[in-house]
Formats: C-alpha cells, sequence, structure tokens
C-alpha cells in the first residue's frame, strides 16, 4: 500500500469515512454511558460500521476514539480504560481495512471538552499530557495517520498537535476545526479567524488542516475556499449532514445522499483534498462523495 | 460616565480586577447594592449578550464579562435585602440528561444570581427526576432546563410531564432554553416559558414567579 502521505503528496484525493456516532445509535445502541465503552463491549460493530463505509468507497476509516482521551473518559470514570479502549478501536477498524486492503486507518482524537484558562479551569500541560497518552496508544497500535477533529479551540487544537508531533513524529496529522460563519469571516468559537488558525496550524507541523461537522455541506464549501485562499497545506474536509432537526422519533438530518453527491463537486473544486462525513452522514453519502469524485466504486 | 457606567463598561470589557474595584469604590460611596447589579452589572451584561449574538465578540469575551459580575456579585450579593438573594425567588436551572453543554447554562445562571434570585445549579446532565426532585425539596418556584442538542431535547419534554404527571404544575413553572430551541419547542413540550438568552431568561423568570402559587 502507497504510504498515506505519497498519496497527498500525488495530488491524489480521497474519500474518508462518515459518521460514528449516529451509526452506532441507529444500530441500536442509544444507551450507552459514552460510545467509547463499545469499544470493548462490542468491537464487532465497530468492524461492521467500517466495513459499510469502505464498501461505499471510502479510502480512509477512522477510529472510534473521538472521546477516547483519558481527560474525556475521565468524566465517565473511565479513565484508567483509555488505552483497552484505544487499542480495540484501532484493531477494529484495522481488520475491517486490511479485509479489503489498500484502506488507511485514522486515529480519531476529539477536544478534552475543558475550556482552557483563564476562561475555564483546563490546564494546558494536563490537556497536552492527556493528548499525548492517547495518541502515543493510537500510534504504538499502527495507525495510518491522526485526525485531531472538531476542536473548537485553536489553542487546544495546538496542544493536541504538539503533543502528535511528541509522541509520534512519523505519522502525518491533520487538524480539522469547526467555524462559525459571520458576516467577518470564518471564526472558532473561541474568535479565532480561521486564516490565523491555518497559518499556526501549518507552522506547528500538521500535515493537513481543515474543518469538520459544522452547518451542511454549502458551508463547508465556503469554509474550503477560504482555507485554500489562506495556505498551501492539503485540506481536510468532513461535513455533516446539516444541523439536525427534531422529528417524532428522534432527530433527522436534512441533507441527503444526493445532496452530497450535487454539493461534493463543488467542494472537490473549491479545493478539498480528503472529503467524508460528519454526524447524520451514512455509507450512502460516501457512496455520492465517491460518486462526485468521479472514482469508481469497489 | 458616572460609577456604574464605568463599571458597565468595565464589565464590557472582561475586566475583572477593575469590575471588582469599581464595585467597592462604589459600595464604599454609599451606592445602593440593587442599582449596582441593576445598573452596573446587568446592564453590561446585557450589551455582552447582544454583541455576542451579532458575532461582534467571540465567546472569551463573554466568559470574561462573567467572570467579572460573578466576582462583584460575591461582594455585592451578602449586601442585598434579604441577604443572600433579593427574595425574588428560587430557580433550579441545569442541562438536561444528555448534553454537557453548560456554557449558556452558566451565563443563565450568573444573570438570575445577579437579578435577585436563590439559584441551585444541578450543572450538567440532569435527569428529568432530579429537575423535579431538586425543586420540591428547595421549595423552588421554576426550574429552568437549557439544551444544546437536538437529540437532548426530547428529555426536556420528560421532565415537563413529570411536573404534570405530579401535579405540581400549579407550583412550578418549567422554562426552557438553548440554541436549537424555540418558542414553538417550548410550546409544543408544554413548557411554560422560553428563554432565547440570558436577558430574556431573567425577565420570563420574574414573569414565571409572578404566576407561580407557593
Ligand atoms: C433555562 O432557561 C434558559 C434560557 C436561555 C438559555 C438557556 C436556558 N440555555 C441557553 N440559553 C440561551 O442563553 C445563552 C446566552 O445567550 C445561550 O446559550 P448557548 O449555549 O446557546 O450559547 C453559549 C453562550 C455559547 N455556545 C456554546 O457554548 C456552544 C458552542 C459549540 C461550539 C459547542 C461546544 C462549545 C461544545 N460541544 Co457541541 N458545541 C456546539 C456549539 C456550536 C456553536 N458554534 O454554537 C454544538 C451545540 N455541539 C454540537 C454537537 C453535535 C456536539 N457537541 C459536543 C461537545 C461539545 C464540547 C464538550 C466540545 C463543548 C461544550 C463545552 C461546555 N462545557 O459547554 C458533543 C456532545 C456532548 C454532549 N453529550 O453534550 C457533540 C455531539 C459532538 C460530538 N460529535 O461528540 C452541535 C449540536 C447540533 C444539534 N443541534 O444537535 C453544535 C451546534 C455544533 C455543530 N455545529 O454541529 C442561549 O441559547
Amino acid at each position: 500500500m502507497k504510504p498515506f502521505r505519497a498519496r497527498l503528496a500525488a495530488g491524489d484525493l480521497l474519500v474518508s469515512d462518515g459518521a460514528m456516532g449516529t451509526m452506532i445509535l441507529s444500530k441500536g445502541f442509544d444507551t450507552l454511558a459514552t460510545l467509547e465503552s463499545l469499544n470493548l463491549e462490542h468491537p464487532d460493530i465497530l468492524e461492521e460500521i467500517a466495513a459499510e463505509y469502505i464498501a461505499a468507497g471510502a479510502d480512509i476509516v477512522e477510529t472510534n476514539t473521538f472521546g477516547a482521551s483519558p481527560m474525556k473518559l475521565a468524566g465517565y470514570g473511565l479513565a484508567d480504560e483509555a488505552e483497552a479502549i484505544n487499542r480495540a478501536a484501532v484493531k477494529a477498524a484495522r481488520c475491517a481495512a486490511n479485509r479489503a486492503g489498500g484502506r488507511y486507518v485514522a486515529g480519531s482524537v476529539g477536544p478534552t471538552g475543558k475550556l482552557l484558562e483563564p476562561y475555564g479551569d483546563g490546564k494546558p500541560s494536563a490537556l497536552r499530557a492527556s493528548f499525548a497518552e492517547q495518541i502515543a496508544v493510537l500510534a504504538a497500535e499502527g495507525v495510518d495517520a491522526v485526525f485531531i477533529e472538531t476542536m473548537t479551540d485553536l489553542e487546544e487544537a495546538l496542544l493536541a498537535l504538539g503533543a502528535a508531533r511528541e509522541v509520534a513524529p512519523s505519522i502525518p496529522v491533520a487538524v480539522t476545526l469547526t467555524f462559525d460563519e459571520t458576516p467577518r469571516g470564518f471564526f472558532t468559537l473561541m474568535g479565532q479567524p480561521l486564516e490565523r488558525a491555518a497559518g499556526e496550524l501549518k507552522h506547528s507541523g500538521a500535515d493537513l488542516v481543515g474543518t469538520n461537522c459544522g452547518n451542511g455541506i454549502e458551508t463547508m464549501i465556503r469554509a474550503t475556499a477560504a482555507l485554500r485562499a489562506a495556505g498551501t497545506l492539503p485540506i481536510l474536509v468532513q461535513s455533516n449532514a446539516g444541523l439536525p432537526e427534531a422529528a417524532e422519533r428522534g432527530v433527522v438530518y436534512p441533507e441527503t445522499p444526493d445532496f452530497f453527491r450535487r454539493k461534493g463537486e463543488e467542494l472537490i473544486t473549491s479545493g478539498a483534498n480528503i472529503i467524508g462525513g460528519c454526524c447524520g452522514t451514512t455509507p450512502e453519502h460516501i457512496r455520492a462523495l465517491c460518486a462526485a469524485g468521479e472514482r469508481r466504486l469497489s | 460616565m458616572n460609577q456604574l457606567e464605568r463599571i458597565a463598561a468595565a464589565l464590557e470589557k472582561g475586566e475583572v480586577e477593575t469590575v471588582i474595584e469599581l464595585t467597592n469604590e462604589a459600595l464604599g460611596a454609599g451606592l445602593d447594592p440593587g442599582r449596582i447589579v441593576d445598573d452596573g452589572l446587568i446592564a453590561g451584561m446585557t450589551v455582552v449578550g447582544g454583541l455576542f449574538r451579532k458575532h461582534e465578540i467571540f465567546l472569551p469575551d463573554v466568559l470574561m464579562a462573567a467572570k467579572a459580575m460573578n466576582g462583584a456579585m460575591e461582594i455585592v450579593k451578602p449586601l442585598l435585602t434579604g441577604g443572600g438573594g433579593r427574595g425574588l425567588g428560587r430557580v433550579v436551572i441545569g442541562t438536561i440528561e444528555g448534553d454537557l453543554h453548560d456554557i449558556g447554562k452558566n451565563l443563565v445562571g450568573v444573570m438570575l444570581k445577579g437579578a435577585g434570585f436563590d439559584v441551585i445549579d444541578l450543572g450538567s446532565d440532569v435527569s428529568p427526576g432530579r429537575f423535579v426532585d431538586t425543586a420540591v425539596e428547595s421549595g423552588a418556584s421554576v426550574i429552568g432546563m437549557s439544551a444544546l442538542l437536538t437529540t437532548t431535547m426530547a428529555n426536556m419534554e420528560k421532565a415537563v410531564r413529570l411536573v404534570k404527571e405530579r401535579r405540581l404544575d400549579e407550583k412550578i413553572r418549567v422554562i426552557v432554553g438553548g440554541a436549537p430551541l424555540s418558542e414553538e419547542f417550548a410550546a409544543r413540550i408544554g413548557a411554560d416559558a422560553y428563554g432565547f438568552d440570558a436577558s430574556s431568561a431573567v425577565e420570563r423568570v420574574a414573569k414565571l414567579v409572578g404566576e407561580a402559587t407557593r
């Protein structure tokens, strides 16, 4: 298999998988304390979801470790299980990837949920240590890349990136933030402009920058164009299927696979190098993104 | 600029130390604690809330303003008539079960305290049962629930139903708020009020306290 970085350097368009959380919930696991507890209880479900995304055409599957930093798991009394939870998730994704061949496994790393000082009680050194612990396990278990994602504070993203560079210097790292679109441009929740984020992440050694979750694919197209204008790193974009709306039973995400197919082309034109899904997307959305990239389905 | 305007202006800039200093000065000069809160702290916080909604300022500014308000409240609160609060009534607040977003709820809490309510904050991920039990045990007349996830909004309805099932709806009123909610959603689940932002929450809670029979 060609190394992940070589594919980026060649300018290949890659497709990543879609939502994990909403897929797990749709399989009837809606009583879990935290989605990551599934990794120890039912790793077979993770493998099943990864296989579904691969069958839909995904080149990259992510591990179910978004909330598996020790600091985040501590909220559920699971900090001691962090290593086992991260290991199990990589194993499950790797099994599905190996079966298909030629697919990459990306280790997902999400926010700690703490606000950094002085706004909250998060100590930078403690956040960084928590990220380092998680990423070291992901790396040891053999992920092809680390995706630091859904960050709302550039400072926290930089702590995670610094940790990755320290404990896994040879593994490619992507960092995606969620941005709010304002009349003055795109900003993180903490008010850092997109342009500054792109610059600082590049400077600190990210292989890819990008945006995920968000507010539907159309906003993502505009954010991607802004990222393209702001810098030269490859761009990773994982859009949600719009903001969920309350329905009779549970919630529905408004954006359909067909909409993703139509808008996916614009996303690629606006400069995205890896495209995929976030909350509310399904294997059908990923199939649609693959079609948008005029790629041959497996 | 008079002293109260200075307090409001410093609060808008998130200058925690200055707000506390100016508040102490105002008290030293014999200004009425109630007016310091209303025309200084709350006035400033209302401006901050409006600017945030318009994306003119960002969350850190709001959080620093809230910190300043909290700091000043600690000094002023014991001096307000009625000791703890101004006897306006007791409110139980929290983020609904399954939801960990507490930033907005905390701001609402700060503003309610500032306005003179006695606030019991249950934190986040609070079950409907705990909301209702706490309100009953503490004799609160209002339950205030916050939700930021479309998936957890439904749990608010359970709490509203519980209040009705336990025939507490004469004594306890329910207000809900949070970004994905609307006036219409609040009405549909049978809540008594919807709070668009922290200042509107204060207005609505004041009205609800008046309605609830004790
Ligand atoms: C009682 O009466 C009242 C009256 C008025 C009331 C009230 C009560 N409560 C609020 N108000 C009102 O007054 C306040 C002041 O004006 C206002 O409060 P707000 O809370 O609206 O506003 C706050 C002052 C500022 N706003 C916020 O604090 C929310 C900001 C965003 C960025 C956000 C944050 C910060 C976080 N998040 Co989350 N997060 C997002 C948000 C996206 C965005 N940019 O808005 C949102 C809300 N998150 C979302 C999601 C999906 C998630 N988040 C999650 C986690 C987190 C963090 C932990 C990282 C963090 C929370 C930290 C914390 N301690 O609160 C996860 C869920 C965790 C959980 N179980 O709760 C997770 C599921 C992500 C994941 N895949 O794991 C989305 C919700 C979509 C939906 N509608 O369901 C989201 C809109 C982002 C997005 N674009 O997709 C009013 O609404």
